[in-house]
């Protein structure tokens, strides 16, 4: 600008200048409060994926001590004995082949007063239309109907192929969805806004239809209404959860049995049988493969074509065939047990047929951390050396245990395990799978995608293995595949594509972790096989929130599981901050504060990020750390008179135990025996290191009869936790237990022990 | 003086650990890298408040010779330990971030509209200068 401009401009160009730095500024700001937003987002996310693959790993680890107790285990009794193969049978159902006792239910009678729908067969899809809208009336099928439509189902799915091959120049359009997890709401948007199953209109449901949800038994009556009324356009796959060992501990059980009080146990066992013959992938034109968790690198389309799937009913664990009488008897001989022939448990250095979970966050590094510190992550130990440390390994947790279950160590190796295989042998006449073919089914089932090349152990899930981009590579080209849609996984728009959009990943359950929390969506393939991807949410009160509240509100739910279960771990925490007080003034730095959580709770969270919500700020960066602990304990509990540090343990392992529990009720009656209870801790305790006397132990599963019977009521005792959760906040201090000294735990109120 | 180099020592510690922290949340693959668009807002969670401008030179200094979309962690941490050892790009105060919206709101009306707004965000720093012709 030269001399002669006018002071008109001047001053126009400093206004100019003026606005521009205002919104800037404001630009800035508005930056950073996204990214903070997005940071919290993805925190929160974290939290709940942490803590999901970690319950699911307390699972398998909880499946695997058990196998392997029971496998090596001497019992000092025949009682012990007794209740231990009741325990751990496989085939918790004896398998009548002959006999088929699903045509009971033609005894069963309806009351005229029920007024639910009434199905016959052959079904028309007038029928299954009807369950649909008898359900969103909240209807109960009748348990006839139930086992009706289970049996019907049962014989359709005997004689469909492994791998279910399907064409696209028969319907119009094909819909594939993802896990439904018992959320029937997401079934019913899907069919609202995609259209009923028809013959112009295909269905593949890719697994995982029930645990966690409410609904998993109406989600299975309409999704196997459908498949009978159209068998050629409504297809089903097998998901991890379509097992009755990982049901136990993941709802479905309890659900049948609560809303079937008479039949469900008959219903149960029918679906042992119907999920076990469900297929195990979907073919698309034979170019778009569909299974429920992913690949590994030694997946064989052409054998998993061949087994008979039927033979593998839980994928929990596995017993695999024994292949000559002579290695029956080396199984007896303990010390010298081959890797290749048993799965080896997760506390031993393993192969990778075992399961572990794999957490596929980029901020949970736990194959870094080694959370799980006796897995060695990937690459196999040689042969000789595995056993070799398998030996060692097996001794010594041998004696730890029964040091601390306080039982007698005799000389019978030999004897106790050939009878335990005995029992296998004899619970089921089923042939066992082989060890190859298990895997194999295991790989397909739990397999997670991860952007590393490679293929390499699942150490967190509980099965299969992360396999990289070469690996799904090579199968594509191996059987001329265009690409892979799998499930399995969470995602927060309700599908991902990874794998140079080779791989999609599609999650049909909104709202999974938290009312939202995210996405479901369903993906549509037209004849050029091009996916089109449809998300939804179905809850209505998500659309009215600004995003901040959304985020907020999940927030406040990951944080609240997240509080829980940091007060489940008090004491550990203690006595780590301690390390950090030397000087033993009661005080620790916010650094210490997050690395102590860390390696006491092994999630992998960002901890310094997530302390603001955690922590109240205090003066000089320093925390009271017994005041904090106290505080979380006023949050969780109320006042009740089970002894504190007794409490605080059952609450860590409440999940442990309800599972433990529906074993042991194997006749699912709600009830178990205080002596299988006091067994049952024992040897959970002993497991899990937790030092408590026998006495406490005693009053402990005293104090829990609550109506002093001589039995223990799992869903009350249960309940007791859920209460205690809501608990108040005007609690009684002095009841609050003070995480004191972890070394004179066992008794700290008067008259507990 | 021994006291003042601990006491740094130990904010430049803690500084690294929450700079891994906010870093791992976006390293997707594990191996110590980030998407370079992902950079923007890990630098503002952890509290700074630079401009696009700011932002453009500091993926400059992070970045490789030969860039390759992906920023490592062991280039980052340096740079942004001393950003945030210098508190620079430190957010303005309420109150002046209020004057800023009373200056586009040159008629005193008390709110923008939604058009106004967008108007405003959606412009680069600059580029209406262009527009008056100078």
């Amino acid at each position: 600008m030269g001399s002669g401009t006018s002071t008109r401009h001047h001053s126009a160009f400093q206004n100019a200048e003026r606005t521009f730095k205002a919104a800037a500024l404001i630009q800035r700001w508005y930056r950073r409060y996204v990214a903070r937003l997005e940071m919290r987002r993805r925190c929160t996310w974290s939290i709940f994926q942490s803590i999901e693959y970690a319950g699911q790993q307390d699972q398998v680890k909880l499946h695997d001590f058990f196998s392997y107790l029971m496998d090596h285990f001497i019992p000092s009794s025949h009682n012990e004995r007794e209740f231990l193969t009741r325990m751990f049978t496989e085939d918790r159902f004896t398998q009548d082949p002959e006999m088929e006792k699903c045509s009971d239910y033609e005894s069963i009678e309806v009351p005229d007063s029920y007024t639910g729908p009434r199905l016959s067969f052959p079904l028309l899809p007038d029928h299954a239309t009807a369950l649909i809208e008898a359900f969103r009336l909240k209807q109960q099928l009748h348990a006839r109907y139930v086992l009706n439509l289970l049996y019907e189902t049962k014989k359709h799915l005997v004689q469909l192929p492994n791998i279910n091959r399907v064409s696209t120049c028969y319907s119009e359009e094909i819909t594939v969805c993802g896990d439904l997890h018992g959320q029937l709401d997401d079934l019913i948007f899907i069919f609202y806004k995609n259209g009923l199953p028809s013959p112009e209109r295909s269905y593949v449901f890719n697994g995982d239809f029930v645990d966690r949800g409410k609904d998993s038994v109406e989600i299975l009556m309409i999704l196997f209404a459908f498949m009978l009324v159209y068998p050629k356009e409504f297809h089903l796959n097998r998901g991890n959860h379509e097992d009755h060992m990982v049901n136990l501990r993941y709802g479905f059980t309890k659900e049948v049995m609560n809303k079937y009080k008479i039949h469900g146990k008959e219903i149960l066992r029918t679906l042992q049988d119907v999920f076990c013959w469900l297929p195990l992938a979907t073919l698309i034109d034979e170019k778009v493969l569909i299974l429920h968790g992913g690949v590994s690198d030694i997946t064989d389309l052409e054998l998993l074509d061949k087994i008979e799937r039927n033979k593998i009913v839980s994928t929990m664990r596995c017993k695999t065939r024994q292949k000559s009488e002579k290695q029956m008897e080396e199984k007896g001989k303990a010390n010298r047990k081959s890797s290749a022939q048993e799965p080896i448990p997760w506390f031993l250095p393993q192969s990778r047929s075992l399961p572990s979970s794999p957490l596929r966050l980029s901020s949970y590094k736990a194959h870094k951390t080694n959370r799980s510190s006796s897995i060695p992550c990937g690459g196999c130990l040689d042969g000789r050396e595995l056993s070799r440390q398998v030996r060692s390994s097996v001794e010594l947790e041998l004696e730890r245990c029964r040091q601390q279950a306080g039982l007698l160590v005799t000389g019978q190796k030999e004897e106790a395990s050939r009878s335990a295989s005995e029992a296998d042998s004899e619970a089921g006449e089923l042939q066992k799978p082989t060890q190859e073919e298990w895997r194999q089914v295991v790989d397909i089932l739990w397999s997670d995608p991860m952007a590393q090349e490679g293929c390499k152990a699942n150490t967190i899930r509980g099965g299969g293995c992360y396999f990289g981009p070469d690996v799904t590579q090579q199968l594509l080209q191996k059987y001329n595949l265009q690409f892979l849609i799998r499930s399995h996984e969470c995602k927060p728009e309700g599908y991902e594509f990874c794998h140079n959009r080779k791989v999609l990943t599609i999650f049909s359950a909104s709202n999974y972790y938290e009312v939202g929390s995210n996405r479901g969506a369903y993906v549509k393939l037209g004849p050029a096989l091009t996916p089109h991807i449809v998300q939804y949410q179905a809850n209505k009160v998500t659309n009215t929130l600004t995003m901040r509240q959304r985020i907020s509100r999940v927030e406040e739910s990951a944080l609240r599981a997240l509080r829980e279960k940091l007060f489940a771990h008090s004491s550990d925490l203690l006595s780590e901050f301690k390390k950090h007080d030397a000087d033993k003034v009661g005080l620790i730095t916010l650094s210490d504060w997050a690395a102590a959580v860390e390696s006491v709770l092994h999630l992998g969270l960002p901890w310094r990020m997530l302390r603001s919500q955690l922590v109240n700020s205090s003066a000089d960066n320093m925390l009271e750390y017994k005041s904090w602990l106290k505080n979380l304990a006023k949050e969780q509990l109320s006042h009740e008179n089970i002894q504190s540090s007794l409490l605080e343990t059952l609450y860590r392992n409440r999940s442990n135990l309800e599972t433990i529990f529906r074993i042991i009720d194997s006749d699912h009656s709600g009830f178990i025996s205080l002596d299988e209870f006091r067994q049952t801790w024992k040897l959970l305790s002993s497991h899990m290191n937790i030092d408590i006397t026998d006495d406490c132990i005693c009053d402990l599963a005293r104090s829990i009869d609550f109506n002093k019977d001589g039995h223990i009521d799992i869903n009350e005792f249960l309940e007791a936790f859920r209460l205690v959760e809501k608990s108040c906040l005007e609690g009684d201090t002095s009841e609050c237990p003070q995480a004191t000294n972890a070394k004179d735990s066992g008794c700290n109120s008067p008259g507990a022990c | 003086m021994a006291d003042e180099k601990d006491r740094e020592e130990i904010i430049v510690a803690e500084f690294h650990k929450k700079i891994k922290e906010a870093f791992e949340v976006f390293d997707h693959e594990s191996n110590n890298t980030v998407d370079v668009r992902e950079i923007g807002t890990i630098i503002r969670s952890l509290g700074c408040c630079p401009t696009e401008g700011e932002l453009h030179d500091l993926i400059a200094e992070v970045e490789e010779e030969e860039p390759t979309g992906y920023i490592r962690f062991e280039k980052f941490l340096p740079v942004m330990t001393e950003i945030l050892l210098e508190r620079r790009y430190r957010p303005i105060p309420e109150d002046v971030l209020l004057r800023a919206f009373e200056v586009l709101d040159s008629a005193k009306r008390g709110f923008l509209t939604k058009d106004e707004l967008i108007k405003y965000m959606t412009e680069e720093d600059g580029v209406s200068l262009c527009r008056l012709g100078w």
